[in-house]
């Protein structure tokens, strides 16, 4: 359990003149599930795509299972992804591709399953994701915002990864259908002894789903602790996203 | 030293730098296009998808084009040969001007207005919804999977489509001339013939290849690089048609210079 799976350090990201990401550190213990929360245009996608190597950083080091993926090559890179998955915050969905087809990509490109069984293999995370087996063969442009959030964790969980990544996973969701996304992010990561990486401002959804919180504000992790640690700290930035008030430390530039 | 060159280069502005980086940027996209080009793994049944698109689908475009190109220069050609009598020579008019210049020419501007927006806006798009990161995510490498059919497609399908287009170009030009100026059709199906001359055609076809290279590359590249939504995919299309357009008009010239300048 204390075995690092991703160790971030100093990680800088800027682009132009604005600084996005100024010195982050992070830690992610194996099969452990983070939550990063962070007011809107934070840098939190960012951090992830930098994670994943989707951006460059300008300095720092990020070591995933104690490798260096900052300025590694093509092929470290696409080892690295073989045990990745990533829920994009807007869904990024094959157009061209129908439902079924997204959710088995990883299964028929990367692990060379046959057709037939990775449609099997596709429905069946979809069941797993409450999508209903006649969606399969329609068009992501014919589902519902929720449901193409669905169809895109089901993607991101399809190949069993090691390391998920779910970029604000409960938005445009409604209650009942968070809840059932956040049991299953639960269920993903420890059940698969994945280790997941979540972006949320849905409190509740934290709350639920977290073994850590890392709060990040002006591109730094500001603060770090457990769900319990989260109820009783002091720490004023903290205090007023949780609460959602206006007024305090974190000023809103409007 | 340094000094001075800053100075120059800061006097020349940030244009002429941000054209050098674009242009250092075309470069690398088009080492990376040809590299995974020739390197597998192949995706077969996106490039058939492609050969539809650009080959089949265009066809309609490519044969109404070519038979008013071939009409008219039947027509043109007739009235100014007309004066010396030698309606004879209509026919090897036709036959030259379609194969080396109008059919390549008029094929790859119709292809790249249809297929370079077409294939700008998907790639765009996929860009922009993130759909490019999601390949990666995937362990997918988008120049394999998105460029690569495209640009192989391209370069096979658009000669084939200006050989059609050569027969229907040159069908067009003896529809004019037998139908409409009561030319014997033995007579001018005889002189084509032997007129014929493979380095005609050979011209055409290789330029045919350059302009399906030209099309799919600034078609994928416009739509790859392309950023904030939907007015920046509407931009990248435009660019797309537009500098495909122009370096097809100025290939041709140099491909025509290389085959026929003495
Ligand atoms: N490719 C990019 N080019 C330029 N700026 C970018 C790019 N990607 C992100 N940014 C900028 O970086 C900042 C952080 O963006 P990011 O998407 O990480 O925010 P976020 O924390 O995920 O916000 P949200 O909660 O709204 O999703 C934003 O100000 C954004 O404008
Ligand atoms: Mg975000």
């Amino acid at each position: 359990m204390s075995e690092s799976k991703i160790k971030i350090s100093n990680l800088h990201k800027a682009f132009g003149k604005k600084v996005v990401l100024d010195g982050v550190d992070l830690e992610l213990r194996k099969g452990e599930s983070l939550v990063v929360i962070g007011g809107s245009g934070t840098g939190k996608s960012v951090l992830i795509k930098c994670i994943q190597g989707l951006l460059t950083p300008d300095s720092g080091s990020i070591l995933i299972d104690g490798e260096e993926t900052v300025g590694a090559d093509r092929e470290q890179q696409a080892a690295l992804h073989s045990k990745m998955g990533m829920l994009f915050q807007g869904g990024a969905l094959f157009d061209s591709l129908t439902v079924w087809e997204n959710v088995a990509f990883g299964l028929l490109e990367n692990q060379k399953m046959p057709r037939k069984q990775a449609k099997t293999e596709a429905i069946r995370v979809l069941r797993q994701v409450g999508l209903a087996p006649d969606v399969a063969d329609l068009s992501p442009s014919e589902l519902s915002g929720g449901m193409q959030k669905r169809v895109s964790l089901a993607r991101a969980i399809a190949t069993k990864p090691e390391i998920i990544f779910f970029d604000e996973p409960t938005t445009g969701l409604d209650p009942i259908m968070a809840a059932v996304i956040n049991d299953l992010i639960i269920e993903s990561a420890k059940g698969l002894g994945a280790t997941a990486l979540t972006i949320t401002h849905d409190m509740a959804s934290a709350r639920k789903i977290a073994d850590r919180i890392a709060m990040l504000y002006k591109g730094k992790i500001i603060w770090e602790g457990t769900v319990k640690e989260l109820d009783k700290t002091d720490n004023p930035y903290v205090l007023q996203f949780i609460n959602g008030l206006s007024q305090g430390p974190i000023k809103v530039e409007i | 030293m340094a000094n001075r060159i800053e100075l120059f280069l800061r006097a020349l502005g940030k244009p002429l730098v941000k054209f050098i980086a674009s242009l250092g940027e075309l470069t690398l996209f088009i080492a990376k296009s040809i590299y995974h080009c020739l390197t597998p793994p192949f995706y077969f049944k996106l490039m058939g998808r492609q050969f539809m698109d650009i080959g089949f689908y265009s066809l309609p475009v490519v044969g109404l084009t070519t038979i008013f190109a071939g009409m008219v220069i039947a027509l043109q050609s007739y009235t100014g040969f007309a004066r010396f009598g030698a309606e004879s020579g209509v026919a090897s008019v036709v036959l030259i001007s379609v194969t080396r210049e109008l059919a390549p020419a008029l094929s790859g501007l119709m292809v790249a207005g249809r297929i370079g927006a077409a294939m700008a806006a998907e790639i765009g798009t996929m860009r922009v919804t993130e759909q490019i990161d999601a390949l990666v995510t995937l362990s997918t490498n988008p120049f394999k999977y998105l460029v690569a059919p495209r640009i192989i497609a391209g370069v096979i399908v658009l000669p084939i489509l200006v050989l059609i287009g050569d027969i229907i170009g040159i069908f067009g030009g003896y529809v004019v001339c037998v139908y409409k100026l009561g030319f014997n059709p033995a007579n001018y199906i005889n002189s084509t013939l032997q007129n014929l001359e493979s380095l005609d055609i050979v011209t055409g076809v290789v330029k045919a290849a350059v302009f399906g290279f030209i099309i799919t590359l600034m078609g994928c590249y416009n739509g790859y690089k392309s950023k904030g939504g939907a007015q920046g995919v509407g931009e990248a299309t435009t660019n797309a048609v537009v500098s495909a357009s122009i370096l097809i008009l100025v290939f041709n010239y140099i491909i025509t210079e290389l085959f026929f300048a003495k």
